[in-house]
């Protein structure tokens, strides 16, 4: 074995106290392969050592929280039985340097966390960040990632229901690429990781491994440079067919009672998931490499142990359900074989011809990785702008038609046509709404899900970006008419060791809990990427969160699209004219400054149980959070769906039209009803700010004092944009 | 009456055909595995979408050699009835069942929406739920979705009244705008576009549930 140099060690991504460390850990140098498990387990991806020490700050609890953060997602009792089981993962770096393949290893490994729990997944949502249009690589990129996702998720038959797409100059070199996948599962038939039972076998079943994105981990764990194409060997391939066929696979051994315990082979392949479960369950593992499926010929412990083949899970059998687990796999034509046993000695021991070539302690490995407390700086406050000192549009339908059709307010169609959003026949509610609505099958019930972030908020103020986005998610999943349970947060930034990084950070992670706590609404699940940058530029700080709701009967979900003329448009919450960070300052006057707009928790709590209420009694046949772009665009964005026009009454008072049409207040919806009064005089009631603007009419959006524009101009615009960027070809001379 | 759906590796609509089949035939419809090689008994076989195989090497090109599709042949040439959706389509071409081939779609793309479809003729146990010449909805969910046969095969299909189901507005580039066909004696029906996703009103309309009603009532006959 060779001798472990300094320039090895930096290599492997390990510091010299990160180094010191593993020598005190082993009482002696390590041999390579075991400096390959402590790279990989000690990387930021694996152990979160940037971020732990405020991840603990967030509520995960709530009565019906099954499992919180720790284990492979997130799970939540949603009665009769039934546990919904969630989480959300990036999977930027290798998206960035092979979007096809990045992007579809990503939903990949985003299923398998969650079936590998025992759920069949139901729905798959994306949250994806691009450069902006004109940098020389977006186009391409969003084709790869488009593409990859589509191809993984079409052929797995999971709809993919949701998800945003957002263009911004800070990613131009750091894409993000968000996935979530949401299951369903018995409440009574849930599998953990924790091993247990000294004896017992270890068996790996699914693809063979081969030398596919070695070291995977310690790269999501650097920040980009110049020489990142030559990253390329890193990323890993995905097999859509193979993954659906260990699906199918687990699901079927899972309805017996042969699993002691079992783990998805994911980020940092083996060398994760048996010192996880080996970990989890305090015992020890020996295991034998020699029994390892492999791909190629002549393949060293260190690949195998590093090897981040995907499709492939590990788990812990009942001795003597070796055989009928085995004729599962056999029947769905994949690989299984005893790799090793369990047994008590908390060491990890691997043999390979014969010798032992690793044995490392398994406990000081995994759990007393290195946890750091890194300097932050809090971002400083901005002045506030009044909407009176900020100049109004030449004409305000033009604006409303503007932002409508830019990149980031366009029409996504293009991108959610390309996934099957209807396989499985439980979509009730279809992208392109607030949330998606998809049914649990053989039930009245529904899940609501969405995923939701303003960055440029987050970046202004990571403490109201950060409640923000989760309120933001409570919002659209309220505004279906279902109650908003839980949350996964994926927190997107840049390079933790730069204070004023890390203060977004913890910022961002003050404004979630404060949110969840106000709204009820934990977080069960989540991933950390950190290290977004590119020769120095870090992303925006983007802390996506998905979030999960659940409404009792289907039938009482409604949609964004007007339904019918006459209909009175009701907005509920009240309108400051916020413009600072706003969409409109951005897209119509070139400007992102001023403040993002504060959150208050107690009225979106209050406002959103109102709405709900209202949807389920009946009252509202329509619903839309409003976001980007305000008051504006939620009546274009409900006219364009439905074809119908509005006839509004301008209801600004003392705020400029302006700021009443394009300020992002937040806590607010609009709602339609049949009976304007009772749903006023309810509001009254409930102590709820609503207002009467107008009403569902003809086919032009009309909005008194500001101008009338036809609807089918507005959905020309808005559908158009797209379309058009994405037919240049990739590479332009 | 005694349905069945085939289910290859990666199959992924067979539970969606089977709900769609139970909720017309009000009793339970069998899941035949790919390896098995036994139809008898069986009055209709739905051949599902998905991606049987992973689509690799040609859609449906691996799916339509293994043991069960023999069956299947054996079946329609009994005069048995057959239907396949999208994936199952792609299936009984390959398998000869069908003439014609589907090709990538000619935007290169995946897609899934609702397209209109006019029903070519309602004097079949398929379509007798429609009438002729009705324009429907049917979502459709394919790469490959493309239909392509040579100048004489398709003289042939338009000239025995072999098309089912026309593009209203051709998402794909399918010759003669054609969205499913049936085969020379009329008992077997391949079609791109899904029927069995449509058949509740949750699920945003009931266009397709016709096609399973007529299917069951006349079969049952």
């Amino acid at each position: 074995m060779s001798e472990i140099t300094p320039e090895i060690v930096k290599e492997h991504g390990l510091n010299e106290a990160e180094y010191k460390m593993v020598l005190d850990i082993m009482g002696r140098e390590p041999n390579l392969n075991e400096l390959g498990i402590f790279s990989v387990m000690w990387s930021e991806h694996c152990s979160y050592k940037s971020s732990k020490k405020w991840l603990k700050t967030l509520p995960t609890k709530a009565p019906w929280v099954i499992c919180g953060p720790g284990e492979n997602a997130g799970i939540i009792d949603v009665g009769d039985g039934d546990a919904v089981i969630f989480k959300m993962e990036s999977h930027n770096h290798p998206s960035y340097i092979e979007p096809y393949q990045g992007a579809a290893t990503g939903v990949g490994g985003i299923m398998r966390d969650v079936f590998t729990m025992g759920a069949r997944p139901i729905a798959n949502v994306n949250a994806l960040r691009f450069g902006v249009p004109e940098h020389p690589k977006t186009r391409h990129l969003v084709h790869g990632v488009v593409e990859g996702i589509g191809g993984y998720g079409n052929c797995m038959g999971v709809p993919t229901v949701a998800g945003e797409v957002e263009f911004d100059t800070s990613y131009d070199g750091n894409i993000l690429v968000n996935a979530m996948c949401v299951g369903l599962a018995k409440a009574d038939n849930i599998f953990y990781c924790a091993a247990a039972g000294i004896g017992k076998p270890v068996v790996y079943v699914g693809s063979k491994t081969g030398r596919d994105g070695i070291h995977g981990a310690t790269m999501a764990s650097t920040e980009f440079t110049a020489d990142t194409e030559e990253k390329r060997p890193t990323v890993q391939v995905g097999d859509p067919f193979t993954e659906k066929l260990l699906l199918e696979a687990c699901l079927e051994l899972m309805q017996t009672d042969a699993i002691v315990a079992i783990q998805d082979m994911g980020a940092a392949g083996l060398t994760s998931s048996s010192f996880e479960m080996a970990s989890s369950g305090g015992v020890g593992i020996d295991m034998n490499l020699d029994m390892v499926p492999q791909r190629e010929e002549s393949m060293t412990p260190y690949e195998m142990m590093l090897s981040e083949s995907q499709e492939r899970m590990l788990m812990v059998l009942e001795p003597g359900k070796e055989d009928m687990a085995r004729a599962i796999f056999e029947k769905w034509e994949l690989d299984f074989a005893v790799i090793g046993e369990i047994t008590d000695t908390g060491r990890m021991r691997l043999f390979h011809k014969g010798e032992m070539v690793g044995d490392l302690p398994i406990d000081p490995l995994a759990q007393a990785s290195p946890e750091y407390d890194r300097p932050w700086v809090p971002t400083p406050k901005r002045a506030p702008i009044a909407a009176k000192d900020v100049a109004a549009p030449a004409d305000m339908m033009d604006a409303i038609k503007t932002l409508v059709s830019t990149p980031n307010g366009c029409s996504k169609r293009w991108v959610w046509e390309q996934y099957d959003h209807m396989v499985m026949n439980d979509t009730v509610a279809r992208p392109g709404g607030d949330a998606a609505v998809v049914r649990i099958h053989g039930t009245q019930k529904g899940l609501a899900v969405t995923s939701d972030v303003t960055p440029r908020y987050v970046f202004a103020d990571p403490v109201e970006g950060g409640k923000q986005a989760v309120a933001e998610t409570y919002r659209n999943i309220t505004a279906t008419g279902a109650l908003p349970l839980a949350i996964t947060d994926n927190m997107n930034f840049g390079n933790p060791e730069r204070p004023e990084i890390m203060g977004q950070f913890v910022g961002a992670c003050e404004g979630i809990a404060a949110a969840c706590i106000a709204l009820d609404y934990p977080v069960v699940s989540g991933n950390v990427s950190l290290y977004n940058e590119t020769n120095g530029q870090g992303i925006l700080p983007t802390p996506t969160i998905g979030g999960v709701g659940l409404i009792a009967d289907v039938d009482k979900t409604i949609g964004m699209a007007f339904v019918s003329e006459g209909d009175a448009i009701v907005l509920i919450g009240s309108t400051t004219g916020h413009l600072g960070c706003s969409q409109y300052l951005a897209e119509i006057l070139n400007r992102t400054d001023g403040p993002a707009p504060e959150v208050d928790l107690t009225l979106e709590r209050k406002h959103g149980d109102f709405v709900r209420s209202e949807i389920l009694a009946g009252n509202v046949n329509a619903c839309h959070d409003l976001s980007d772009g305000g008051l504006g665009v939620a009546l274009a964005e409900m006219a364009m769906v439905s074809g119908l026009g509005a006839s509004i009454i301008d209801g600004s008072n003392d705020v400029p039209l302006h700021g009443w049409l394009f300020g992002e207040d937040q806590a607010r919806y609009i709602t339609t009803t049949t009976d304007a009064k009772a749903l006023l005089v309810a509001a009254q009631a409930a102590g709820v700010t609503a207002t009467l603007i107008g009403e569902v009419q003809g086919q032009d959006l009309k909005i008194e004092t500001a101008g009338t524009i036809s609807v089918s101009k507005l959905k020309d615009a808005h559908e158009g944009w797209m379309p058009e960027f994405m037919a240049h070809p990739d590479f332009e001379d | 009456m005694k349905a069945c759906v085939i289910v290859f590796p990666a199959s992924n609509c067979d539970r969606d055909m089977k709900v769609a089949l139970e909720s017309s035939l009000g009793s339970s419809v069998d899941m035949v595995w790919h390896r098995e090689t036994d139809l008898s008994g069986y009055d209709l076989v739905a051949v599902p979408g998905g991606f049987s195989y992973g689509d690799y090497l040609r859609c449906g090109a691996m799916a339509a050699r293994s043991p069960i599709m023999a069956e299947v042949v054996k079946h329609a040439n009994r005069g048995g009835h057959v239907l396949g959706v999208c994936n199952g389509f792609q299936v009984l071409c390959e398998s000869g069942l069908l003439p014609g081939v589907l090709m990538r779609n000619a935007n290169l793309k995946f897609i899934c929406k609702d397209v209109k479809l006019k029903v070519e003729r309602n004097d079949t146990v398929f379509t007798n739920g429609y009438d002729a010449g009705q324009i429907i909805t049917y979502p459709v969910a394919h790469h490959d979705g493309n239909f392509f046969a040579d100048t004489e095969t398709l003289k042939r299909i338009e000239g025995q009244g072999q098309v089912a189901f026309r593009y209203v507005d051709n998402p794909n580039g399918s010759a003669d705008d054609i969205a499913g066909i049936f085969n020379a004696a009329g008992n077997v029906l391949g079609l791109m576009p899904h029927p069995e996703r449509l058949v509740e009103m949750p699920l945003g309309g009931l266009d397709g549930k016709p096609m399973f009603d007529s299917l069951i009532k006349s079969l049952a006959a």
